[in-house]
């Protein structure tokens, strides 16, 4: 479903390429982790994946459609089929935990009554059900992660990307997100989890088959089994 | 037909898609201000325009169709010359209709200045026709030769003299009005231009996290657009019943139609209509300007 292919990318400035001859294939069904030193270029890997960022060199395809053939709203698109859980889990501030989770179905034009249930369970499974009505402002971390994670997936997406999804929550709190992200796997759902949180990583291989792929040396490597 | 039906559906708009630019900021309370003053000074702008429309016509056309004929003369010559005149008059193509004032349409003439007890049959004072012409009038250069020929002490005066730069000065009234108008309407689109900017950078976020959930660049315009759109409309609607408003109390000057500019800043009949005009062409303004501002942020985002 996604392919990259001598993928390279450069944000343009002296420092030359971030990320290149990248080669990797995302089967359905799989999980990967992502995982090396802050600065490596883990985000941008992902921004890669949902087309925020486009390849400086090689290629990439998204359901064999080569991302630079795609248009603006084709990109749009694309994002109701990738749930992306943000480094940063950006909200509309205004609107109340409920609505934001629904965005992706009210921008597609999918919101509606008949929705609302679908909503209300997925509330219910990322245990936000007392917070449905609270502005995001409000939320603890913890509460932001797993209300980002409801919002990422509530389009039944194929693929789940999840940046740093632990970052600033306790272990409790991230063995429960890692639970939530293992039951999608198992639902089908292609998994790719970016952290530098090795604990969470050797937590996740005792429930899942997991890959773990390691940049290092703006290269991605299959990281050893010693971890 | 398919465009009545695209506004329509752009007026009703999208609720939700609505709700998820944040309530009304201070740009958006900015542009319904910006776009009553402008609708209120292109009412001005208006009127300035088709006042002086009216008065260029009616200076041209009135003041056209007359001329006089004024005769001086030797007390002795001067009913000769007169009935000469009259006679050259009555053979010239495009003159209706040609009359010499007596002595009493004279005094009348005279009295606001010399007051009623005149002697004018005993003063050396010209004798004065009055010519109307008739259909495109008639060839002023023409009549005045004939008229040096066999008249010699006839001058005829028909008001070219003073007429054209009053016509002129209208039509160049008329013509700043219209410019003014333009330029309203080129600082309407600015200000909401800068108005729509900073509103979007504002919501930069809104944007992004738009963007990112899968939103189109469409959507995510049309939310913004339609709220500027519809607030400088209501602005421009509620600047323009003011304009109106004042228009419409404002004195006359107690003078009628005829006396022009300076008391009478009005419109008359059918002309009120073009005021209907401004808020409509207000809100096409703010939908271009907002919808480039948009689509030119937009771009900049992945
Ligand atoms: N928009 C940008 N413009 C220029 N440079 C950028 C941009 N975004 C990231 N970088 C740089 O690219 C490098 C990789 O950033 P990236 O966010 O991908 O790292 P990361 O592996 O996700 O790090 P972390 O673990 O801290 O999240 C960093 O050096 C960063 O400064
Ligand atoms: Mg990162």
């Amino acid at each position: 479903m996604i392919e990259l292919e001598n993928v390279a990318y450069s944000y343009g400035y002296a420092g030359g390429e971030l990320l290149t001859e990248i080669s990797l294939k995302l089967a359905p069904g799989s999980f990967h982790f992502l995982t090396g030193p802050s600065g490596a270029g883990k985000t941008t890997l992902l921004k890669l994946l949902y087309g925020a960022l486009v390849p400086t060199a090689g290629h990439l395809r998204l359901w064999g459609q080569d991302i630079r053939a795609m248009s603006r709203d084709d990109i749009a698109i694309l994002r109701r089929k990738v749930g992306v859980v943000h480094q940063d889990c950006r909200f509309l501030d205004h609107l109340p935990v409920a609505e934001n989770v629904a965005l992706p179905l009210t921008v597609s034009h999918q919101g509606g009554p008949d929705q609302a249930q679908n909503l209300s369970d997925l509330l219910g499974w990322v245990g936000l059900t007392a917070r449905a009505d609270a502005l995001p402002p409000e939320l603890s971390g913890g509460e932001r992660q797993r209300a980002a994670l409801a919002r990422a997936v509530i389009m039944s997406p194929e693929i789940v990307l999840a940046d740093e999804p632990t970052g600033n929550i306790d272990w409790e709190m991230s063995q429960r997100l890692l639970h939530l992200l293992v039951e999608l796997n198992r639902m089908g759902k292609t998994i790719m989890i970016a952290t530098h949180d090795l604990q969470l990583i050797r937590a996740a291989k005792s429930q899942v088959q997991a890959r773990v792929l390691r940049i290092s040396n703006r290269r991605v490597q299959l990281a050893g089994a010693d971890l | 037909m398919r465009a009545l039906h695209a506004a329509l559906a752009f007026l009703i708009g999208d609720p939700q898609a609505d709700r998820m630019v944040p309530p009304a900021g201070f740009t958006v309370t900015l542009t319904v201000f910006t776009s009553a003053a402008m609708a209120f000074l292109a009412v001005f702008a208006l009127a300035l325009s088709l006042a002086s429309g009216r008065l260029a016509e009616r200076w041209g056309d009135d003041l056209a169709k007359s001329a006089t004929i004024r005769i001086s003369a030797p007390a002795d010559q001067i009913e000769d010359q007169t009935r000469a005149a009259l006679r050259v008059l009555e053979t010239t193509p495009g003159v209706a209709e040609a009359r010499a004032l007596s002595d009493e349409d004279q005094r009348v003439l005279l009295e606001p200045w010399f007051g009623p007890d005149l002697p004018v049959d005993q003063l050396p004072i010209p004798r004065l026709i009055e010519v109307i012409a008739e259909g495109d009038g008639y060839d002023a250069t023409g009549l005045r030769l004939r008229l040096q020929a066999e008249v010699p002490g006839a001058v005829l005066d028909d008001h070219a003299a003073w007429r054209r730069p009053l016509v002129e000065a209208a039509g160049r009234l008329r013509a700043l009005g219209w410019l003014a108008i333009l330029l309203i309407g080129g600082a309407t689109g600015a200000m909401i231009t800068l108005a729509a900017n900073a509103a979007l950078a504002a919501n930069a976020q809104v944007i992004a996290v738009m963007r990112l959930v899968g939103a189109r660049d469409n959507y995510i315009a049309g939310a913004f657009v339609r709220r500027f759109t519809l607030r400088a409309a209501a602005g421009a609607l509620g600047g323009t019943v003011l304009g109106v408003l004042t228009l419409v109390i404002l004195p006359r000057g107690g003078g009628d139609d005829e006396t022009g500019v300076l008391t009478g800043l009005g419109l008359s009949g059918l002309q009120w209509g073009w005021t209907l005009v401004i808020p409509p062409l207000a809100a096409a303004v703010a939908f271009l300007a907002t919808r480039a501002a948009a689509r030119r942020s937009l771009q900049r985002l992945s």
